[in-house]
């Protein structure tokens, strides 16, 4: 499986108030690769993240799975969001269940894998609770067996964790690693977390804003066996200090006035 | 002293209070002679009026006509709203279509319809049942689409990443999304429904609570007045504490 995006402008509004917001994104994920894109709040990651989902479509350019291009949202391309990722009248079983039954896939299979995917993301006890009855860490895990149960060529993380508190972050980054490890999975994150970026994603694309484009793209090759220690490890610092520094000069505010 | 504090903030309870302050007055009021009976009737005669019309079958049959009505027009509205609403609440053509039209319909009083539903409808059941039907209609239409437009998009693109089809959207997501807001609707313009059936009985009618309380007025039988309006206002109760169960039932999630 390939995605490719391919030179993807998007603008919104029309005549004055028309506001380009991605400039020329080109960037592809492979199968079993997991690929991020950083960039600060408002750089437009959300809006690629949209078009790559089929939610909303390019002013220019082309989105395509395997050469087939994108034409709206389909299940090959399971989504995580941020915020309101759960149906709360849904427990976390049928949460899960819950794309299976939109494909209609038969009972018995249905039961077996929601089972399967609790078991993955380690919420088999919390089966028939509501998602006001799990912690914020665990309702984007759900979340995420929900999405994988539904069988997608690729997963989209729009800022899975950006909601949770530091602690939680950490841990559920290094669930993230392990689950990617075990399940063979292919993901693109979008987060404006480096740390996490880099911790997660083999390939690392910098966006800058206004409007938003990628300026430079990282092959991340680091040792992750043991993601505590990849943390504070030298190499880990050096290059993340080195990315935070030109993500600092991209934005005008933080730049140190000549 | 803590167990009359622990009693004292049950939720019923201050509510129940003032209920019987309010009773407590009354039968003051009365049996000190301070109000002329004509106008304040006495709780004793007004439950005797009520005995005596029991014992006649009157207020059995006021009942069921009134709350068959209520009931009629307002299922009829709810069941065209639903859909109506979600129609106006997901597709721009058809809320841009309509909202104008309904905007400026639910600034119509109800009551102003009823002298052309007579004109076409006649005296029958059909003209009443429209009444109510008109007059909860708008309203109920109106709250679900803001119900429908507070869905967060997220739930509703989930179910769309998930390979979910357009019906399966409003099937799926958006209509137990709106579950709660659509039944407290209901149960708000529920009120509304029983104003409507008590003047469309005022104005015609051969029995109902609305028609008891015209032809007491007649009479000068305030006792019989004050029974219909405490029947009317204690079945509205039930009303909306039915709806409170159904919610505390069926969407337990929103709590
Ligand atoms: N539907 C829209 N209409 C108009 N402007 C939008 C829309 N969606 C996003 N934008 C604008 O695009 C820019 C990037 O937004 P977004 O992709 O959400 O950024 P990020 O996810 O990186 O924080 C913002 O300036 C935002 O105002
Ligand atoms: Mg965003």
């Amino acid at each position: 499986m390939q995605l490719r995006v391919d030179q993807v402008d998007k603008s919104f509004g029309t005549g004055r108030n028309r506001k380009l917001v991605l400039d020329q994104i080109s960037f592809s994920v492979n199968t079993g690769e997991f690929v991020a894109l950083v960039g600060s709040s408002g750089s437009g990651k959300s809006t690629i993240m949209r078009l790559v989902a089929g939610l909303d479509r390019p002013t220019a350019g082309v989105i395509s799975i395997d050469g087939s291009p994108v034409r709206g949202p389909g299940s090959d391309r399971g989504m995580v969001f941020q915020k309101y990722s759960l149906y709360p009248w849904l427990t976390a079983a049928q949460n899960v269940a819950f794309g299976m039954e939109l494909q209609r896939l038969n009972r018995r299979e249905i039961r077996e894998r929601t089972s399967y995917f609790l078991e993955v993301v380690g919420l088999a006890d919390a089966a028939r609770r509501l998602p006001r009855e799990l912690s914020g860490g665990m309702q984007q895990r759900v979340a995420i067996a929900r999405a994988l149960a539904a069988q997608p060529r690729v997963l989209l993380l729009d800022e899975p964790f950006g909601a949770l508190d530091l602690q939680i972050r950490e841990s559920m980054q290094e669930f993230m690693h392990d689950l990617w490890q075990r399940t063979g999975l292919t993901a693109l994150l979008i987060t404006h977390d480096l740390e996490e970026a880099l911790l997660l994603a083999g390939e690392v694309h910098i966006l800058a804003p206004n409007p938003g484009r990628i300026v430079r793209t990282v092959a991340v090759d680091l040792d992750r066996s043991d993601l505590r220690h990849l943390r504070v490890s030298r190499e880990f610092l050096d290059l993340r200090e080195e990315l935070a520094r030109c993500l600092r000069g991209l934005d005008p505010q933080l730049s140190p006035t000549p | 002293m803590a167990r009359l504090r622990q009693l004292v903030q049950h939720p019923w309870v201050l509510g129940l209070t003032g209920v019987l302050l309010v009773l407590l007055i009354w039968t003051l009021a009365t049996s000190l002679k301070l109000v002329d009976p004509l106008f304040l009737p006495s709780p004793s005669s007004v439950l005797a009026a009520g005995r005596s019309q029991a014992v006649q079958g009157l207020l059995w049959a006021d009942l069921v006509a009134s709350v068959g009505r209520v009931l009629a027009g307002f299922a009829l509205s709810a069941v065209v709203a639903l859909p109506l609403g979600i129609a106006m609440g997901t597709s721009t053509v058809i809320n841009r279509l309509l909202e104008p039209l309904m905007g400026l319909i639910r600034y119509m009083p109800a009551p102003a319809f009823i002298p052309l539903l007579i004109i076409y409808f006649g005296l029958g059941e059909l003209p009443k049942i429209l009444l109510i039907f008109i007059g909860t209609l708008f309203f109920n239409t109106l709250m679900i689409m803001d119900a429908v437009k507070f869905v967060p998009r997220e739930l509703v693109e989930t179910a769309l990443t998930l390979g979910g089809r357009t019906s399966q959207v409003l099937l799926r997501v958006i209509t137990p999304c709106i579950a709660p807001q659509v039944i407290d609707a209901y149960r708000i313009n529920m009120a509304a429904a029983w104003n409507l059936v008590i003047v469309a009985e005022l104005v015609a009618a051969t029995e109902g609570l609305g028609r008891r309380i015209s032809l007491a007025q007649r009479f000068l039988r305030t006792d019989e007045i004050f029974l219909g309006l405490i029947v009317i206002g204690l079945i509205g109760l039930v009303i909306d504490l039915g709806f409170r169960l159904v919610m505390r039932r069926a969407c337990a999630w929103a709590n």
